[in-house]
């Protein structure tokens, strides 16, 4: 297992590297974020001046080897933007996205699974149909369209909960500053992340009634229906605890992408996460954010496959890591 | 459900409770955020705006880009080359200390030598040399006779010199953008107290109560709320979060008009929405046959040319169809009311016949191909415009390919391409005047590229006319303010009207939203103020 380990976290090393490196050319390939940093009526000079405190008049290796120097000492650079570290910037952001992969990865769980169930327990009954179709939708539809419906319904036409930002109030729990905490705090994260969630909902659900399907023909049902257990210890205890195993893979990995990729739900519900960091960022070109940022998901994402991993050997004994191409 | 309907009525118990005492706290929400609450870090419109609620200027802008006095409580200049500035007496600065000339001279000097910024105040700053008289007597000198010396003087802000107490002889003065971001150093004096800043979130000022100078305080508390996303800032404003949003979407105006609950101010801008064309290559890249193959000479070298894709561009058109009614047809730099305007030059007449006997006389009988490029992300609406002169000429005579692209993409192609010369050859961009008067355009945009000078930094079609420059550097050294806007309308009588350097098309007229019993004072200078909202009688 530590040998194992060790491959991962080199790999790791690997690919955040390669990563750095396309990104940063990438970057340098758009053009020149001066032009647009720049007030409109500043001169040649003062416009030669900022290329050269960003650092922009150099070829591009140059730069580039710069930038392995400094974030070989965990410093990836200063902001173009802001003048900031561009690390800390997206720590100071990092946790109101967290706050917002976690609502909605508890949304997926709490209504995916028993609607799963629900529909995998009766497929021909009208209410599976309805939950079924209703998935197909939480696929198919674009999140954009489907927040801007939500706040127009929830925020503009009924007035219930606020259309955009997050709670006022920040608690620190265990060193992690969160809205989560107080009514107003919910009541702000309730849209985006029901918006966010609407997907992996969707698939937590299909997951769930497809194992539902699967198990409730399986010889140990059978054979608990037929010790006459009650229909609620067969459902809760033998039905449930095997359909999860998936469910909790696929969310291990997906929890990955509800960090990376809240960026639609983060702009539209200007939620002050670094999805909205991400976009603001690529639009000023600001190099420095863009790189740490992607950096940060491939490192995240790499560590969550490696949790996944080692989880599936404690959950499942016929899994060996060794076996896992790693 | 029963949670949800919950909030609901707690939601609306809350309101109904706190009625009146809420009334006097603002929330409005902003399409940019800027990028530092340190005065001099980033001379960029949200900057501007938003950290002048905090730190006064010595000069300011009333809605209509006016002068009004601020800081300084008036000004003359005793003779071409010195300037006087009296500042207003038992001035305070937001943590009691007296504002004196002192700190006028400090905030100049850290403006001046700012490193590390996004583009400083230094073109403001640049040549002035600050004698201070006494602790509220001011003077300000430069070598040659400098007109735009109050002008100048609305950009930069000013700091209490003790606001960190520091050695001066350091990089910025020893005090560091942060320190400005988490209210350290944010100690200015003007209207609004510096409270917080959750980044991409919102930033918090509250009313100062020992302001004195030309602007209002209706309110108490002041909250900026940052939404870029278009339908997200209508829906905020909408459900009521918040009570004011900037740059409302054209396409929305319709709609918000016949919503009792919302009103809109709008305004005409100082920025003029125009096309550079190449004049500077005799091969231009973008300009072929109609077949599309290269053209040995460029024909945009010619003013019939220029003069005859003018008069191919139905401006009424463009407004009424593609800015839904917002916006005013150009035929200049500026629109009325503002400083060094031509009398002469009205918007060019939509007349198709007359520009291709302009053509036939100029050698083009049968027209030639033109690809036009522009943002599609910076100017309201600005890929359909685009997309509109494209019609417009192919149907004229002149095939017109569009191509649009994202500002971070489009900017820097269109200022430098690979040689480092401008890319494109015919391409759409606005402009705003930041002092307000017909200099700066006229500097930047029509006069010969001249890096030496400072001259023609966004001159991207690169139109040259020795007459034009001349006339803008007597307009520059001329103090006399009626001989000045003489001189600036006969620059741009020659640099348009004669040789059509640039084709202005329309000015933007800004849109803010408010709730209803607010109206917004809307500005040209496009900026979204707290204290130009005020209660609608």
């Amino acid at each position: 297992m530590t040998v194992f380990i060790i491959r991962r976290l080199m790999q790791a090393a690997l690919v955040v590297l390669v990563m750095s490196f396309l990104v940063f050319s990438g970057v340098f390939l758009v053009g020149d974020p001066t032009e647009i940093l720049v007030a409109d009526d500043a001169d040649q000079a003062e416009r030669q001046a900022i290329i050269e405190s960003l650092g922009l008049d150099k070829p591009f290796h140059i730069q580039y080897l710069r930038f392995l120097q400094k974030a070989a000492q965990g410093n990836l650079g200063e902001s173009f933007v802001f003048n900031e570290p561009a690390l800390q910037l997206i720590m100071d952001r990092l946790p109101a996205t967290m706050e917002l992969a976690v609502a909605a990865l508890l949304i997926s769980v709490v209504l995916g699974i028993p609607l799963g169930v629900i529909a995998g327990l009766r497929p021909e009954a009208a209410y599976s149909k309805i939950i079924m179709t209703g998935s197909i939708l939480g696929f198919s539809l674009p999140t954009f369209w489907v927040g801007i419906m939500m706040i127009i319904l929830f925020s503009v036409q009924l007035g219930w909960l606020p259309s955009t930002g997050r709670g006022d109030e920040i608690h620190y729990v265990l060193g992690f500053p969160t809205s989560l905490l107080t009514l107003d705090g919910w009541s702000h994260v309730l849209l985006p992340a029901v918006n966010l969630a609407l997907f992996k909902l969707s698939a937590v659900t299909r997951l769930a009634r497809a194992g539902t399907r699967e198990v409730v023909h399986q010889d140990y049902v059978k054979f608990a229906r037929a010790k006459g257990l009650t229909d609620r210890r067969v459902i809760f205890v033998h039905v449930l605890k095997n359909i999860l195993i998936p469910v909790v893979t696929v969310l291990g990995l997906e929890f990955g992408g509800l960090v990376a990729f809240s960026v639609v739900t983060e702009t539209i519900f200007a939620w002050p996460g670094i999805g909205k960091l991400l976009i603001d960022s690529i639009g000023l070109l600001d190099r420095p954010v863009i790189v740490a940022y992607l950096m940060i998901i491939v490192l995240l994402f790499v560590f969550l496959n490696l949790a996944v991993d080692i989880c599936y050997s404690l959950l499942d004994p016929r899994v060996r890591l060794q076996d896992i191409k790693a | 459900m029963s949670f949800i309907r919950r909030l609901g009525v707690t939601a609306v118990a809350m309101a109904a409770l706190a009625g009146p005492a809420m009334a006097e706290d603002i929330t409005i929400g902003v399409r940019s955020e800027p990028s530092s609450m340190d005065p001099y870090y980033h001379n960029l419109g949200p900057n501007n705006a938003i950290i002048g609620h905090v730190f006064a200027r010595l000069v300011d802008f009333d809605p209509n880009q006016q002068l009004v006095p601020s800081i300084a409580e008036s000004y003359k200049a005793l003779d071409d080359t010195t300037w006087e500035f009296k500042l207003r007496p038992g001035l305070k600065f937001h943590d009691g200390s007296d504002l004196t000339v002192d700190d006028v001279i400090y905030s100049f000097e850290r403006a001046d030598g700012y490193t590390g910024g996004n583009s400083s105040f230094r073109i403001y700053t640049k040549g002035k040399t600050l004698k201070k008289v006494d602790d509220l007597t001011l003077h300000i000198s430069t070598e040659e006779p400098y007109p735009l010396m109050p002008n100048d003087l609305t950009t930069v802000m000013i700091m209490s010199s003790e606001a960190k107490g520091t050695g001066s002889a350091d990089t910025n003065k020893g005090i560091e953008a942060s320190d400005f971001n988490d209210g350290t150093a944010t100690i200015g004096s003007g209207p609004y107290k510096f409270v917080e800043w959750k980044k991409g979130d919102r930033i918090v000022m509250e009313k100062y109560d020992g302001y004195v100078g030309p602007f209002d305080q209706t309110w108490d508390k002041v909250t900026f709320r940052f939404i870029p996303s278009e339908p997200a800032r209508v829906a905020a404003l909408l459900a009521g979060d918040v009570d004011m949003i900037d740059n409302v979407p054209t396409s929305d105006i319709a709609t918000l008009e016949k919503n009792k609950d919302v009103s809109l101010s709008d305004g005409v801008s100082n920025r003029v929405i125009y096309l550079h064309l190449d004049q500077f290559r005799e091969k231009s890249p973008f300009v072929t046959d109609k077949e599309g193959n290269p053209l040995d000479k460029n024909p945009l070298l010619d003013p019939r040319v220029r003069k005859a894709i003018s008069m191919m561009i139905n401006r009424p058109a463009i407004v009424e169809r593609v800015m839904e009614g917002v916006a005013l047809p150009a035929g200049q730099l500026l629109p009325d009311g503002f400083f060094g305007r031509s009398p002469n030059l009205k918007p060019e007449k939509y007349d198709v016949a007359g520009a291709k006997k302009l053509l036939a006389e100029a050698g083009y009988p049968d027209g030639f191909g033109l690809t036009i490029h522009g943002p599609n992300d910076r100017y309201i609406n600005d890929a359909k415009i685009c997309e509109a002169i494209g019609q417009l000429l192919s149907a004229a005579g002149i095939p017109t390919k569009v191509v649009t692209m994202p500002k971070n993409v489009f900017f820097s192609r269109a200022s430098k391409g690979a040689d480092g010369e401008p890319e494109f050859s015919f391409v759409l961009v606005g402009w705003g005047s930041g002092t307000g008067e017909a200099s700066s355009p006229l500097k930047s945009l029509l006069a010969t590229h001249d890096p030496s000078k400072g001259w023609g930094a966004s001159n991207r079609g690169r139109h040259s006319d020795p007459k034009v420059d001349a006339l803008i550097g007597q307009a520059l050294a001329t103090v006399d303010d009626e001989k000045r806007g003489k001189l600036l309308a006969e620059a741009t009588d020659i640099a348009i009207g004669q040789n059509q350097g640039i084709i202005p098309l329309h000015y933007q007229v800004n849109t803010w939203g408010t709730r209803k019993g607010l109206t917004y004072r809307a500005r040209t200078d496009e900026r979204t103020l707290a204290y130009d909202l005020v209660k609608a009688n």
